[in-house]
């Protein structure tokens, strides 16, 4: 799978030497920090806009969580928040506890985990891991960021007006989305998540070709497919997941819009609204569902990969050792992208749709539980007989591979179509999700943010800081999450106000109170992070310029931000990344760009 | 305002621990140590924490199998349930063991392999024996898993027969479910949204004779103890969800289309509740798919009773369109072929 093409090398050098004679371009403030073009640039501006969502979805979730567990009572948090009209005397209004999941899961899902996992990794290091100057398009990727700061902003805007934000859910099925009587928060509300999405597809789409495009085209010398870190590759194949999948979505929420404001009926029919028949007729709801559905479920690969690429990383340098098995990963990511595809009937299984095709689905989604084994397996096997370096983000990495096996285990229950059918859209759902979304991408998540800061802010973390912030967030994650497949066993309902409207909960509230305390503690040990976080990028201590004795090419850039990264040539590239602990080597660890001694082999042995 | 003081103090709290995180550090270095680098000590600490955190964990399930198992549903009370309850215990046997052993061997790696100073990792880049085994078995256990859920998944979908089940509509709307039984022909009379208006709430077409008999009860689910049931479910405003926990049933309510759902009650509701010593048990319908406001409120009780006990109530409950029946001769028992619907 050698891809080395000389000509790419020119490429770079040619670029090279237009930085040379280019050397003094002044740039303002506003083109070097607000519409910059350079990748180190835009992936802090999504990390940071990121980190800022991830806090606003948090602080949702804690106040429907309070609601869940001390029903109808006041908070004077949840008042201070929202105010009289959607929380008076600090009770949480039903609408605006809609609103709040629905907000939750969209900016969670979308803003935090793709944007903030693959807008702040992908841009941070593609250029400097292929040995490139920066990505494809410099231009592009500027406007990748601006559209994702115009997508959360008006989705942020959205909770300021009178019907209130979008509340269907994060799904926002029609018809309940499609027309505005059916609840305050499909008026404007719904509008403005529309406007947002698809400000944010945009971005995405921008981004993902920017990925794949320098991948493709902008390796150094020597730097053939099959030496690319994993986290590359994850990052590459999320980006073709992604250009395939959210025309999609787009086409959906497209629908959607015709639907509500210009009286299509591609989702409706047979309505009667407020006491009369709607005009709109032989449309169906099932086709939003499948057009959502089939971005939906590469989604959450789009979410995961990338964190798993991370991990890869994260694990390997400190086991400084090799990843077990470099190409059985590669295969395993490709065959789970290409598989994601064809699984998204999997959350349709209860609509009616036909049985055969569900059967189909029910084969499809199993067959993904193969490679995502495959990969769990190899990160325990590179843990074996390693030295291992307990960087908090190590431990985050570890997490992250205990939380993917208990959340993709319970995804082989609900794969089977006749065993959803008694738990599907109850707690037991709500659990899986977020155990690999919610806990395993945002373990992965948090881990490159401390691994990776060096390069990002030129500093280190506070270590003490990241290791209590661990242990809190990883004792307080199961605590939250366990306790919901019970739940869900229990027959409980997503997306309820409350459960103390159905006798048959009653004897189950000390669960939803156990589940809100140690959210609560969650969230309080997130403030830690965020301290140690925007401590450590102005008062952290000065890193040096291979803190880990990483063999990637990152660690090779000096210590201050260079336009062009590296200020002279490119890097040239001889050997893969995980010559960690090579025999016959003195050093535990040899940079992918030392070049191999006489005799020696590259690659793990592979010839 | 005393709330909001507690708040300030936890968060004023937190920096503290910040703050004395960095004296440590601090100190850590004066005493020669690379700030910010994991040393061994800092490894060992953290290994000895995941060997602790294991034990934790299972303790942590351990105590809520114990606690929260007891307050799952009871046993399934349909004839579909039974088989979906034993085909989720044999999944999750499986699962269970994957989980368990993983987690021991993840943890155990993590603590006994933590870094020393002295150690040097093992250079082991990849075995194929091993991929080969971890991907043939995972695929084999795999596929008995898929075999044997959709033998059950084609047995639960294959539609009803309606000659010899009773039919039953149910019928959903924000935020309330409406019932429509067939009466003495087992058939649903035709229905059309547009003729929704007033007292004919379900937009029955009176020009259908078949509709006579159809009675439409609302607040109580009736059903007669095992005999097949075959629901019809239609749908007013928005998706809504017909869910039947203690059945292990469940079915979206679609606009613009009719779904299937069928089962047999295996317990009728008295002997459930002396199977669970409570007089105030009942079944219950749930709606389980967002529908608006009161979603959570939208529910319907559902009572299994002896078919004798059935007949007698359902005699009680009156036709919806009683004057067409004085007119015309009894419908006949045969049914005409009705146009194809979707769903189970």
């Amino acid at each position: 799978m050698s891809m080395d093409i000389h000509a790419t090398h020119d490429l770079n050098d040619a670029h090279a030497g237009h930085h040379d004679h280019e050397h003094h371009h002044e740039e303002s403030f506003v083109s070097k920090y607000v519409f910059s073009m350079d990748h180190k640039t835009i992936s802090r501006q999504f990390l940071i806009t990121a980190v800022i969502m991830a806090v606003v979805g948090m602080m949702m979730s804690v106040m429907f969580r309070l609601q869940l567990a001390w029903p109808h009572e006041g908070f004077a948090l949840t008042n201070f928040i929202l105010g009289d009209k959607w929380a008076p005397k600090g009770v949480l209004d039903p609408n605006m506890y809609m609103a709040l999941v629905t907000l939750h899961g969209t900016i969670m899902v979308f803003m935090v985990l793709t944007g903030g996992l693959s807008g702040t990794f992908s841009n941070l290091l593609i250029p400097y891991q292929v040995g490139a100057r920066d990505m494809a398009s410099g231009f592009l990727n500027m406007l990748s960021y601006w559209f994702f700061f115009a997508s959360s902003m008006v989705m942020l805007l959205s909770c300021f007006i009178e019907s209130g934000p979008a509340s269907g859910g994060w799904t926002v099925y029609p018809p309940l989305s499609a027309v505005a009587e059916f609840m305050p928060g499909s008026g404007l509300g719904m509008t403005m998540w529309l406007v947002s999405m698809s400000l944010f597809i945009v971005s995405s789409l921008l981004g993902g070709l920017n990925y794949i495009i320098t991948v493709i085209n902008f390796r150094t010398k020597g730097m053939s497919m099959t030496r690319l870190p994993l986290t590359i590759w994850a990052f590459f194949i999320t980006a073709i997941l992604g250009v395939l999948s959210f025309p999609v979505l787009f086409s959906a929420a497209l629908l959607l819009i015709f639907d509500r404001s210009f009286g299509t009926s591609f989702y409706l029919s047979d309505i009667i609204v407020n006491g009369a028949p709607l005009e709109q007729t032989g449309g169906s709801p099932i086709l939003y569902q499948h057009l959502f559905w089939f971005l939906g479920h590469p989604e959450v690969y789009i979410i995961l990969l990338p964190a798993l690429g991370l991990a890869s990383e994260i694990i390997s340098v400190n086991s400084r050792k090799p990843i077990f098995g470099y190409r059985a990963m590669i295969g395993s990511m490709l065959a789970i992208g290409f598989l994601s595809f064809i699984v998204w009937g999997h959350h349709m299984f209860i609509t009616g749709m036909n049985p055969f095709l569900g059967s189909v689905f029910v084969f499809t989604t199993l067959l993904i539980a193969i490679p995502s084994a495959v990969k769990a397996f190899n990160y325990i096997t590179t843990l074996w007989k390693g030295n291992i370096q307990f960087t908090p983000a190590m431990l985050f990495a570890v997490g992250l591979v205990s939380t993917f096996i208990s959340g993709g285990v319970t995804g082989i229950i609900l794969a089977d179509s006749a065993l959803d059918i008694p738990i599907h859209d109850t707690y037991f759902v709500v659990a899986h999700f977020h155990i690999v979304m919610g806990l395993s991408a945002i373990l992965g998540m948090i881990g490159g943010v401390y691994h990776w800061f060096p390069k990002l802010f030129l500093r280190k973390m506070n270590k003490t800081m990241g290791y209590i912030h661990f242990w809190i967030t990883f004792v307080c994650a199961y605590g939250v999450f366990f306790p919901m497949h019970f739940l869900g066993l229990a027959g409980v309902p997503r997306r309820y106000y409350t459960n103390s409207e159905v006798p048959m909960f009653d004897n189950l509230m000390d669960i939803n109170v156990l589940i809100t305390c140690f959210a609560i503690l969650a969230a309080l040990g997130q403030v830690l992070f965020l301290f140690n976080f925007f401590y450590s990028m102005f008062r952290g201590e000065k890193s040096e310029q291979n803190p880990y004795n990483a063999n990637t090419l990152e660690w090779t850039t000096p210590m201050k931000h260079t336009h062009g990264n590296w200020p002279g040539a490119l890097p040239v590239v001889h050997r893969w990344p995980y010559d960690y602990s090579k025999p016959g080597e003195e050093a535990d660890f040899i940079p992918q760009t030392v070049p191999l001694r006489p005799g020696e082999v590259d690659g793990g042995g592979h010839h | 305002m005393v709330q909001l003081l507690i708040y300030l103090a936890i968060v004023l709290l937190i920096v503290a621990v910040a703050q004395l995180a960095r004296v440590f550090e601090l100190a850590s270095a004066l005493k020669g140590g690379l700030k910010n680098k994991p040393t061994e000590r800092d490894n060992r600490i953290n290994g000895i924490l995941w060997m602790v955190y294991l034990i934790a964990f299972f303790a942590f399930i351990i105590w809520q199998l114990l606690s929260y198992g007891p307050r799952m549903l009871p046993e399934a009370a349909s004839d579909t349930g039974v088989k979906l309850d034993w085909l989720f215990n044999f999944n999750m046997i499986i699962i269970f063991i994957v989980f368990v052993i993983t987690h021991v061997i993840l943890f155990y790696f993590a603590f006994k392999y933590y870094g020393r100073d002295k150690n040097r990792a093992t250079f082991f880049p990849h075995n194929n024996r091993l991929e080969l085994i971890w991907t043939s078995v995972p695929a084999a256990v795999l596929a008995v898993i898929i075999f044997l859920g959709l033998k059950l998944w084609s047995e639960i979908t294959t539609p009803a027969n309606d000659k010899t089940s009773e039919v039953i509509e149910i019928y959903t709307k924000q935020f309330d479910f409406t019932v429509r039984y067939a009466g003495a022909d087992n058939t649903l009379g035709k229905a059309n949204y547009k003729l929704v208006q007033g007292a004919n709430i379900l937009g029955l077409d009176s020009t259908d004779t078949n509709g006579c008999d159809d009675k439409i009860v609302k607040g109580e689910l009736h059903l007669p103890l095992n005999k097949e049931i075959s629901f019809k479910i239609r749908s007013q405003d928005v998706i809504h969800s017909v869910y039947f926990p203690y059945h292990r049933a469940q079915m979206n309510s679609v606009p613009g289309m009719t779904t299937l759902i069928h089962f047999k009650p295996t317990i009728s509701t008295a002997e459930m509740r002396k199977k669970l010593k409570n007089d105030k048990f009942d079944y219950w319908i749930l709606c389980n798919k967002i529908c608006g406001t009161s979603h959570y409120a939208m529910k319907l009780m559902v009572v299994v009773e002896t078919p004798e006990e059935y007949s007698a109530w359902l005699k009680k409950q009156p036709e919806f369109m009683p004057k067409a029946t004085a007119s015309l001769p009894p419908a006949p028992a045969a049914v005409e072929p009705k146009k194809e619907e979707k769903g189970m």
